[in-house]
């Protein structure tokens, strides 16, 4: 057990160190950076001689491997460099942007759970075959659903059409209602649709007809023994789409004019912002590696059989 | 007087929807259960059998629906009854005995709780009381110390203590019926025998009654009070199992009596088998298995394993799961090394052979798979799967290479019509035979046959039994064949050798270790042996050959 724990957390220590390295190394081959893009302006009017001074002064002039390793002392002990562009420390600006994205991934990650579950049980009520068969296929109408239009359809349904959520200075909840469904819609989507496939096995299993010849009734079967053997594969899908959901994230701020990592990906982007940059990209793989992390150390609690120490007799 | 009997069907019929067609799987199927009597369904798959079993509990597939007939339990005509109303009954009046103990446990629930299930469902008593049950029930079972037991996950017990759970909840509340659906099919012998006497001695106390749903005869001649044969969805014969057993009047049940292999009828000792030439020597063979993980070793699961087979005979190895056969087998295939000793194949040490040479003479022994179903390739053609053997040695031209698998499948009994066939329009004995036509077209000198015949029917066995047979005569093969099933062994070998827990406890010509085994254990495997009921039947030892598919 403990040996399996170290595992986990050794791995996703590893993923952290690649992650970081590679993000570092593919920002650094981007041509052109943001010192030239901030400074090089001929409004700026400064001299080659002016600019290389500015280069030194936030190190980039150093070789590779150096500013690699400054980089990387830096990020350990929490600092995360200065933001060339808006000229404040990256950390501030994350402080102020990272919050809101977090709350929205959040709840639209929670939102997406519920929703799946909820397909998913309605679909295996008795005497529901009719609308089983329906939400069956709803999820791969869901799947092909681009974000942005998804975005932009509820706004014109429940805001437009219906009047339900106000655009114009929405409360703070209000605010949140649509761009966590937006969110949450596609990611319910391929969970509800592995979740429904894992029930559909786990009722096929000879315990469960051994669970019905001890009189358990459909819906007993269904909590009792299927509920637990069908959640363990769904959570694994789970942890990879969170990925999707901080790309997601990206789009639905643009879409609803949240401010939040989004907003401040997308400048960045636009102005080779790398300290920026770097800072996005380890702190979305670190959110990433931490919720698989846990999926991870979940399964020897939902699943005895990775937690014993041997293996089954013959 | 009469009884009323416990369960009683009527003319049952019953269809399985596939698609938008419903194909009728069982007939007019009628015959009746007694309190306290034991009745045996037997017949092979696809006969109905499980079906049956399934209406009388009313847990047909999704996609099954009894047409017409009635089933009544009790007197009570339960065929119309709803899901709710038959959860009611289910557990406490019938009750079930699954056939895959390995799968009928749920894996993320302890023992205890399984079992104290079935009490809840029907409101036995309180937490204390089920609890109290539950532990009685453990050791009723012979599932000691029974509180440890009660928090154990499935995946801790054998195969066998789990069976005795699973027994444990189909009694739990002295039902009046029990159907064991093939109870013991995936155990060992001598498991096998502890299960079935278990059952015995339960549905005695308590005046049960047993549909036993069985494939094996001999399981069904042994425990059984009457016999219902079905065959394709429809009853054959029934009736009390001395008389069926004594005077069986329709055909089939002739013919699935000739097939079993039951002790009564050894091979012919084989004349002129040169005592001298051996085709497979084995010495001291060893292999240590390193133990990951907690204390530092290994495992030893062959143990100074020797013997000899002559050419042009077969000889078998035998042993229950775990006893190292497997291990065995695939150090003399040359799939693994082993840690100690020789085998000489053909005065060739394959231990000593390494990568391209131990690769060219894999070609001289051959391996055929238990499960015909997962040993083809379902993309390939019949004759892709039999050529395929040819194309990893030295190149033989086309024409050359179809003409050898033409004679090859020809040989085994496949007429031209399977060439261009995929495995999954073939039935289990036609894709055995695939699977021996495929290790056969190199011109091996040894195959070995790892448990060829266990997954068949026992009328397909005996059929691919028969052209094993007539392939060694006519092409001189000799045979290693691993089986469990020592009935089979004893219709087939010259000698044996006996495993068990990596030790051969017993080896030598097969009538010696048959009628004077060395070993307790032997003993015991050979007491274990189902179907002793079964009469020494007036068939002649030499059954005519069957080739047709």
């Amino acid at each position: 057990m403990a040996r399996y724990l170290l595992g986990r957390v050794g791995q996703a220590l590893a993923v952290l160190a690649l992650t970081f390295t590679a993000a570092f190394l593919l920002l650094q081959v981007l041509p052109g950076d943001a010192i030239m893009i901030k400074f090089m302006s001929p409004d700026m009017g400064l001299t080659a001689d002016q600019i290389a001074e500015i280069r030194a002064s936030y190190g980039a002039d150093r070789p590779l491997w150096e500013r690699y390793l400054t980089t990387v002392v830096n990020f350990l002990t929490g600092n995360f460099g200065m933001s060339i562009q808006a000229g404040v420390p990256v950390s501030q600006q994350l402080a102020t942007n990272l919050p809101p994205t977090l709350l929205l991934a959040s709840l639209a990650f929670a939102a997406a759970l519920v929703l799946t579950i909820i397909l998913a049980t309605v679909s295996n009520m008795v005497g529901m075959e009719w609308l089983r068969a329906g939400l069956q296929s709803l999820p791969s109408l869901f799947i092909s659903v681009p974000v942005f239009w998804l975005g932009i359809m509820l706004i014109q349904i429940f805001s437009f059409q219906l009047g339900l959520v106000s655009v114009i200075s929405p409360g703070p909840v209000e605010r949140l209602v649509l761009p966590v469904l937006t969110l949450a819609i596609p990611i319910s989507a391929p969970l509800a649709q592995i979740l429904m496939r894992n029930i559909d096995q786990v009722l096929a299993q000879p315990f469960v007809a051994v669970a019905r010849a001890k009189g358990a009734s459909r819906n007993w079967v269904l909590w009792k023994h299927v509920a637990r053997n069908a959640i363990m594969p769904t959570l694994t899908i789970a942890g990879v789409l969170f990925g999707e959901l901080l790309a997601g994230a990206v789009v639905t701020e643009a879409v609803f004019g949240l401010s939040g990592l989004g907003g401040l990906t997308y400048q960045a982007v636009g102005n080779h912002d790398t300290a920026v940059l770097q800072a996005i990209v380890v702190i979305s793989a670190l959110a990433f590696v931490t919720i698989n992390l846990i999926v991870d150390l979940l399964y020897p609690v939902l699943d005895p059989r990775l937690g014993s120490k041997s293996g089954a007799p013959a | 007087m009469t009884v009323t009997p416990i369960l009683q069907v009527d003319d049952l019929a019953i269809a399985y929807k596939t698609g938008d067609r419903e194909q009728r799987v069982v007939h007019g199927v009628s015959f009746s259960v007694a309190p306290g009597e034991v009745v045996a369904l037997v017949g092979e798959s696809g006969s109905g059998k499980t079906t049956t079993a399934q209406a009388t509990l009313g847990l047909l597939a999704g996609n099954g629906r009894v047409e017409s007939g009635i089933i009544r339990l009790n007197g009570t005509d339960i065929t119309k009854w709803s899901q709710k109303r038959l959860d009611s009954i289910r557990g406490a009046v019938v009750s079930l005995i699954p056939q895959d103990p390995g799968s009928s446990l749920n894996p993320v629930r302890t023992i205890g709780s399984q079992l104290a299930e079935v009490l809840q469902i029907h409101r036995r008593g309180d937490r204390k009381a089920i609890q109290a049950r539950v532990i009685e029930l453990l050791e009723r079972v012979g599932l000691t110390p029974a509180e440890m037991r009660a928090r154990q996950y499935p995946h801790e017990l054998s195969g066998g203590m789990k069976q005795r759970v699973l027994i444990a909840i189909a009694v739990a509340l002295k039902p009046a019926l029990i159907v064991a659906d093939e109870p013991t099919s995936a155990l060992d012998v001598t498991v096998q025998r502890r299960i079935l006497d278990l059952i015995d001695e339960l549905r005695r106390e308590s005046g049960t009654a047993v549909l036993l749903v069985t494939h094996d005869l001999g399981v069904a001649a042994d425990r059984a009070d009457r016999l219902v044969v079905l065959q394709h969805g429809r009853i054959q014969e029934q009736g009390a199992v001395k008389n069926v057993l004594a005077a069986p009047r329709s055909a089939y049940t002739r013919r699935l009596l000739a097939d079993a292999p039951s002790l009564g009828k050894p091979r012919p000792v084989r004349p002129g088998v040169d005592t001298q030439d051996f085709a497979i020597e084995v010495e001291g063979l060893t292999h240590d298995f390193p133990v990951t993980g907690g204390e530092a070793g290994s495992f030893r699961a062959v143990d100074n394993v020797s013997f000899k087979v002559r050419r042009g005979t077969t000889h078998a190895i035998v042993g229950e799961s775990g006893s190292g056969k497997t291990t065995a087998i695939r150090s003399i295939v040359g799939f693994i090394k082993p840690t100690a000793g020789r085998i000489l194949v053909d005065g060739v040490d394959l231990t000593t052979l390494k990568g391209e040479k131990l690769r060219q003479f894999r070609k001289h022994i051959q391996l055929v798979y238990q499960n015909p179903y997962g040993s083809l390739d379902p993309r390939q053609t019949i004759a892709r799967i039999v050529e395929e053997p040819l194309l990893n040695f030295e190149p033989i031209p086309a024409a050359d290479r179809a003409r050898k698998v033409r004679d090859m499948l020809a040989r085994v009994g496949l007429s031209e019509n399977f060439l261009e066939r995929h495995p999954r329009a073939l039935s289990g004995g036609q894709r055995q035979r695939v699977a021996i036509a495929r290790a056969l077209v190199l011109d091996p000198r040894v195959l070995v046959l790892d448990e060829a015949v266990s997954a068949l029917d026992v009328t397909v066995q005996a059929q691919i039994l028969s052209l094993l047979d007539e392939l060694q005569k006519t092409l001189g093969l000799t045979y290693l064949f691993v089986s469990h099933d020592l009935a089979v062994v004893r219709q087939i070998s010259d000698t044996v050798s006996v495993m068990h827990k990596g030790r051969q406890v017993d080896g030598g010509p097969i009538e010696t270790v048959f009628g004077r085994p060395d070993s307790a254990y032997t003993r015991e495997l050979i007491e274990a042996i189902p179907g002793r009921g079964l009469p020494v039947l007036a068939v002649p030892p030499e059954l005519p050959p069957r080739l047709s598919p």
